[in-house]
């Protein structure tokens, strides 16, 4: 089934319930028309669905999102699939920032550039970004792969735990304990497989892998650092 | 001749800073412990009440009905909270509490008709279960929070800051980690875990103002959405929450606890409980929302007799964390076993570095009474049904208190008590609560 939302004549929020109305296993796709940059479109979706969002969306897109395929076609604003669970989003063109924010699973790509604070916290989400990424990408973040096409900006991976980074062009900068290691076979396997869930191309040896020098693990790396658990 | 000994104490370098100075200098690094601030600061202690005599006509003392029903959320949520007094449990986070605590504090709060709290790590099934009216938190770091979560919530508190640490984050050291903590918050065990200072997502109010939106989206504007902070500039911070949408303001003075955190927060940010009141009340004035966005105070509430001052000063309700950990046997000389009885465990208080009343050593996850801890059988020693039992027994003492005191005051409801009830005892908490110095008119800086 096909349905078509314009928001021109309705609301974020009348979509909104309607789409957390659905069974957790429907199906259909839903056209979403004239966002216009409004916050909060498909938050809190939870069902195998599709959305297209026909232009510019604002903050907080698809934020939470869980089993849905969104795809903007348009720019959006902050926090665009935050907190997502899984499902897949894509945005055809630019990202404000804090994309991807504490998303822990599935799949954020955005063709275009995305601002500061690229995956910040992310907790297992993996995230494509087509172009360039702003100061302070995946500062704090505990799981997941962030792969860029273009550069990163300063402070890249600052406090990062387990999550890792992969970086085509140039770094402008590592934040506190992040550290730039050789880049294994099942590295590039990795960077390939995501690339063609996001329908782009790049050669994986070209990138450069960012992780946690682990340094910061502990506070107090004299303090007793044996669980007693 | 026997020399005499000159024992003279400096004021500015006590014992206490000494033993500062030299542990800082043999370590290098500042202390990290629990609970809140000790030292003492100007406080609800430093109010009473103006019950009734001649100019006032009282209501027997514990027959009379006195309503204790406390309504939150009432400003924007389809389902505001409704409590059957004006106490909730504090967001205390499964990963410093045990699942055995978190589940004694939903088995009672739902015994007593009030509401629980979530904390940093997320939503265990084990207070979702025990808890009839849970407050979800969202929080700066995000541990296992989720849109599941999010659905099951009865209310959502947004963290900004707390009393003990406002501005500063939170930690959770790698001692308590264990295989479930760490699953929660989707980090490796054994790790020190930090709660960033400031949010992922949004950084100033109008961010705010757009993400309370988002929960009420995706919560179908169903639930309230509560603004959690540590009280430093508590006029300026209201004015902003309540512009940014909140239905419930919670304002955590500096006597709130914290179950890790650096000490020089614990005793040196933010201010004291008993000026953020009266600020917050001012600001709610102010902004015309008194009555229409609900203020939550906490932060060193104790006793039936500081609940009734903080609802006359003008808030709405009070959470309580650490009178509740107190409740479940915290600081106590023993533990009680399966079959009821008392043992002893001022050797293993002694062996972390205190002793049963002096303990803050939460930050260890050795807990010897198995209130702030993840070990296996450390955790053991408290049984939800008994701390529950415990529980129930010290909120229906401070309810007991509570209307005994506005029964004293000539109200047939505790949200009637008012500041005219309230004088100081101290120039300090006249100052800071505006209420005259007893026995004068006199209201410093009014």
């Amino acid at each position: 089934m096909s349905e078509t939302f314009d928001l021109k004549t309705t609301t974020v929020r009348a979509i909104n319930e309607h789409l957390h109305g659905l069974a957790p296993d429907a199906t259909g796709v839903y056209e979403i028309l004239n966002p216009n940059g409004s916050h909060n479109i498909a938050v809190g979706v939870d069902a195998p669905v599709e959305i297209n969002i026909r232009g510019h969306a604002g903050y907080f897109t698809a934020g939470m999102n869980k089993q849905a395929r969104v795809t903007v076609y348009g720019n959006v604003g902050w926090s665009v699939a935050e907190n997502m669970m899984s499902g897949r989003v894509h945005v055809k063109g630019f990202a404000s920032q804090c994309a991807g924010a504490s998303g822990h699973g599935g799949l954020l790509v955005i063709d275009g550039d995305a601002s500061s604070r690229c995956g910040i916290s992310m907790k297992g989400i993996d995230i494509v970004v087509g172009g360039s990424i702003g100061h302070m990408s995946a500062f704090m973040a505990q799981a997941g792969r962030l792969v860029v096409l273009g550069d990163a900006g300063k402070g890249l991976g600052d406090s990062l735990y387990e999550a890792v980074i992969y970086v085509r062009g140039k770094i402008h900068g590592l934040g506190a304990d992040a550290r730039v290691e050789d880049l294994s076979e099942e590295d590039r396997t990795q960077i390939g497989e995501l690339l063609e869930q996001a329908g782009l191309s790049a050669r994986p040896a070209e990138f450069t892998r960012v992780a946690s020098a682990r340094t910061l693990y502990h506070w107090n790396p004299t303090s007793p650092q044996v669980s007693v658990l | 001749m026997k020399q005499m000994l000159t024992l003279e104490e400096s004021a500015n370098y006590n014992r206490k800073i000494l033993n500062y100075i030299h542990q800082a200098s043999e370590t290098g690094v500042y202390d990290i412990r629990g609970l809140g601030a000790k030292r003492r600061v100007p406080s609800l202690d430093d109010l009473v009440f103006l019950t009734a005599s001649l100019s006032r006509y009282p209501l027997e003392g514990y027959r009379e009905k006195c309503v204790t029903k406390t309504v939150l959320g009432t400003r924007f949520a389809k389902k505001p909270i409704e409590l059957e007094m004006p106490i909730t449990i504090a967001g205390m986070s499964f990963g410093s509490l045990s699942a055995n605590v978190k589940e004694a504090l939903g088995r009672a709060a739902t015994h007593m008709g009030i509401s629980t709290t979530t904390g940093d790590g997320g939503m265990t099934p084990e207070e979702r279960n025990s808890s009839k009216t849970l407050v979800y938190q969202c929080l700066p770091s995000r541990y296992g929070f989720n849109p599941d979560d999010v659905r099951k919530a009865d209310a959502i508190e947004i963290v900004v800051g707390q009393g003990a640490k406002p501005g500063g984050g939170g930690m959770l050291l790698g001692l308590k980690v264990s295989e479930r903590v760490a699953r929660m918050r989707t980090l490796p065990p054994g790790i020190d875990q930090r709660s960033a200072c400031r949010h992922p997502d949004w950084t100033g109010p109008d961010d705010l103002t757009i993400k309370i939106q988002e929960l009420r989206e995706i919560t179908d504007w169903k639930v309230p959405i509560y603004i959690k902070f540590g009280a430093t500039r508590v006029r300026e911070d209201v004015k902003l929450a309540i512009k940014a949408g909140a239905d419930v303001i919670v304002v955590d003075g500096m006597q709130g606890g914290t179950a890790a955190t650096q000490e020089v927060f614990i005793e040196h940010a933010g201010i004291p409980t008993l000026p953020a009141i009266r600020l917050a009340v001012e600001a709610l004035e102010e902004m015309d929302m008194l009555g229409k966005v609900q203020l939550v105070v906490s932060g060193g509430i104790r006793t039936g007799a500081d609940v009734a001052k903080a609802l006359a000063l003008g808030a709405d309700a009070v959470a309580i964390g650490q009178g509740v950990l107190m409740s479940l046997g915290c600081n106590t000389p023993h533990y009680i076993d399966a079959d009821g009885r008392p043992v002893d465990v001022t050797e293993e208080y002694q062996a972390l570095g205190t002793a049963p009343g002096y303990c803050h050593h939460c930050q260890t996850g050795l807990c010897p009474v198995g209130v702030t801890t993840q070990h296996p059988l450390l955790e053991q020693r408290m049984q939800p049904e008994w701390g529950a039992r415990r529980l129930i027994n010290y909120l229906t003492t401070l309810k007991m208190e509570l209307t005994t005191i506005a029964r004293a005051c000539g109200k047939s409801n505790v949200h009637h008590l008012e500041r005219e009830d309230l004088v100081a005892l101290t120039v300090e908490a006249a100052a800071m609560a505006k209420r005259p110095l007893a026995g004068t008119n006199w209201i410093p800086g009014a």
